[in-house]
């Protein structure tokens, strides 16, 4: 049944995110021969319509301002009330973003309506939707049904495919959104916080460290082991225990609470595999697991493992891996 | 000042994953026996944040407040033997099951009864389903600013500080009350309360209201007035199917490893 879909998008550093280009497939497939509206807030997006029709919109509705830039909910909300109101959806798509966690209940509420956080899966079954979510820390997923319209989902990344190919030299349809208007939050400072080089959520391998290396040194032998297999190409992550024990930085944090991942391949050492972290790295090709508890329960989601002392196993693993041709 | 603290009991979310089980005919989570439900960690980390508000500014009053069943007492006592003056319980069979939409109904009607709050502190999710929403949707319908995933709250003549937690960084929001803020781990842990203190806390008040003492139509909330039903609770496949690498020593297990991910062009 022909449905019409509206993506709220997000701009990275001016562009498209890669995100919002899934969720504009996801809601292309979706829409089965409705109309995909896209949302284009912040500095240059007027420059970005036609990477919005190429991902599969046909409608964009833009402001570019850079207001935008920083997240407000009250004009966040606003620019998508705008947007609802001349698009009519049955259903609105979200990212799981700084942006989308904050809108996506916010905007359900103004709507009188409901929405689904951190969905993996949408469906058009039956005439209703369902959304599918993990929850109770990633031990379980639930569905629901929507019983109010429009159905708005909040989407974890990586968990719909962008158009593929793109739809090169598409042209759609440019809406101009009124102004931003007043915001009651105002941002009064700004701190950086992040890992210099390659991103976690960016990087095809990921090495993280756990409690169970006994103390920060072990972060040491955990960054050698990314050295080895190379700085362009992975990247050091952590199990909140370790971040909340203060070894690692809170920016490198895995899990339900800290960054999803969704690597070819991610190596655990010293972690246990517990539901919340899994709920940030189950998504990786393949998980190797480095631990001296043969029963732990990282070793259900591995594809590989290794049982042993990480101090034992990963001198010789460095070597190994430094000696690959 | 007077703060509203939301706090939810759930099952503990740190039993094993080998101890979790689900009721798949009922869509329930089937508790695991010998571990008790808890207060959901982050509300105990939004009560401490608004306790360390009180405590700077030296005078002030907090209510804590749970929707559930009669067990949530417990999530209530324990509040109040941290620091919290009174709580409330809004218990009734009216009001059971439910969704994000009616636990935020119910709790913003309760906090329209007590009148003259200032702010409301929610954890940033209920540790059970995750979801994230009831501190966003009470500030929604009773039409206040938020901020949500804070590490540090700060209140200074009428307006809230809130450093919230970004994805590369932080960022400092200033709000008028009255507002709501939902609370994340990198506030840290929340204080562990003292035997007086938890003997203290018994004899606190703790109210106890209905939806007929909220106003709320019984249509509206609980499971009547969900708006998300569930319809499939399951656990998904981790199906790992793990190869354990052989070796007499770590140099074996390791050279293993690094030939194993060679040979799969894994590595
Ligand atoms: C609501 C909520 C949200 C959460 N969010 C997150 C999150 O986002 N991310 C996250 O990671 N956690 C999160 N947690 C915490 C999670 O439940 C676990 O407590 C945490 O992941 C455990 O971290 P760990 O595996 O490093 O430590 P532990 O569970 O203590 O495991 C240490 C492991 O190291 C092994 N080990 C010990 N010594 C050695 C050695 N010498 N060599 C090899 N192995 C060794 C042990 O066998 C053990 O398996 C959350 C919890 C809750 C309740
Ligand atoms: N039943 C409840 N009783 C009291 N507070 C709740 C309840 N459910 C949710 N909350 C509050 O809302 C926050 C977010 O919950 P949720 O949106 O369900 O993830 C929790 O951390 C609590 O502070």
């Amino acid at each position: 049944m022909a449905r019409n879909i509206l993506v709220i998008g997000e701009l990275d550093g001016g562009a498209l995110s890669s995100t919002t280009a899934e969720l504009v497939g996801g809601a292309s497939r979706l829409a089965d021969g409705g109309q995909v509206s896209v949302t284009l807030t912040g500095a240059g997006a007027s420059g970005q319509t036609d990477a919005a029709f190429a991902a599969g919109a046909d409608r964009a509705f833009v402001n570019d301002d850079a207001t935008y830039d920083e997240f407000r909910s009250d004009q966040w909300v606003g620019a998508a009330e705008q947007a609802i109101d001349q698009s009519a959806p049955d259903v609105i798509l979200i990212a799981q973003s700084i942006v989308g966690r904050d809108l996506g209940p916010r905007l359900a509420f103004r709507r009188d309506t409901a929405v689904a956080m951190d969905c993996v899966s949408i469906e058009d079954s039956g005439g209703a939707f369902r959304a599918t979510r993990p929850c109770y820390g990633g031990n379980a997923q639930a569905t629901y049904a929507f019983a109010t319209s429009p159905a708005i989902a909040t989407v974890r990344a990586k968990s719909q495919e962008p158009l593929d190919p793109p739809r090169e030299g598409a042209s759609g349809e440019v809406v101009e959104l009124s102004g931003a208007g007043e915001s009651r939050a105002e941002i009064v400072g700004r701190e950086a916080a992040v890992a210099e080089g390659l991103q976690l959520q960016d990087a095809p391998v990921v090495v993280s460290g756990g409690r169970g290396l006994g103390a920060p040194e072990g972060f040491g032998l955990v960054e050698e082991l990314a050295e080895a297999i190379g700085t362009d190409k992975a990247a050091v992550g952590s199990s909140r225990a370790a971040c909340d024990l203060g070894w690692y930085p809170p920016s490198q944090q895995v899990g339900l609470t800290g960054k999803v991942v969704t690597p070819d391949l991610y190596i655990a050492i010293a972690i246990s595999g517990a539901s919340q972290h899994m709920a940030g790295c189950s998504g990786s090709k393949t998980i190797i697991a480095i631990n001296k508890d043969p029963e732990a329960n990282i070793f259900k989601a591995a594809r590989y493992g290794i049982v042993g002392d990480y101090k034992e196993v990963l001198p010789p693993l460095i070597e190994a891996v430094k000696n690959l041709d | 000042m007077h703060f509203v603290v939301c706090a939810k009991q759930i099952p503990d979310p740190e039993t094993p994953p080998s101890a979790f089980r689900i009721d798949e005919a009922n869509n329930e989570v089937i508790p695991a026996p010998g571990i008790s439900p808890v207060l959901s960690q982050f509300d105990g980390m939004a009560a401490e944040a608004a306790l360390r508000i009180i405590e700077a500014a030296g005078e002030g009053k907090i209510t804590v407040i749970s929707l559930g069943q009669e067990s949530a007492q417990a999530a209530i006592k324990q509040v109040l033997a941290m620091g919290a003056d009174e709580g409330i319980l809004l218990e009734d069979d009216a009001l059971q099951g439910g969704d994000s939409y009616t636990t935020a109904r119910t709790l913003a009607a309760a906090i329209e009864k007590l009148g003259d709050v200032d702010a409301v502190f929610c954890g940033r999710q209920a540790a059970d389903w995750d979801m994230g929403q009831v501190g966003l949707g009470l500030a929604e319908l009773l039409g206040w600013p938020s901020a949500i995933i804070a590490k540090d709250v700060q209140i200074e003549n009428g307006t809230m500080h809130v450093q919230r937690v970004l994805a590369d960084g932080f960022e400092t929001v200033a709000l008028p009350l009255p507002a709501v803020v939902t609370i994340s781990n990198e506030i840290g842990d929340p204080r562990y309360p003292k035997l007086q203190q938890i003997m203290r806390a018994a004899r606190k008040t703790v109210n106890r209201w209905s939806a007929e003492d909220l106003g709320l139509d019984p249509s509206t909330v609980g499971d009547a007035g969900a708006r998300l039903k569930l319809e499939r609770l399951f656990i998904p496949e981790l199906g790992g199917d793990v190869e354990i690498m052989e070796g007499e020593s770590a140099e074996e297990q390791a050279q293993n490893l690094a030939t194993t991910l060679r040979e799969a062009k894994v590595l």
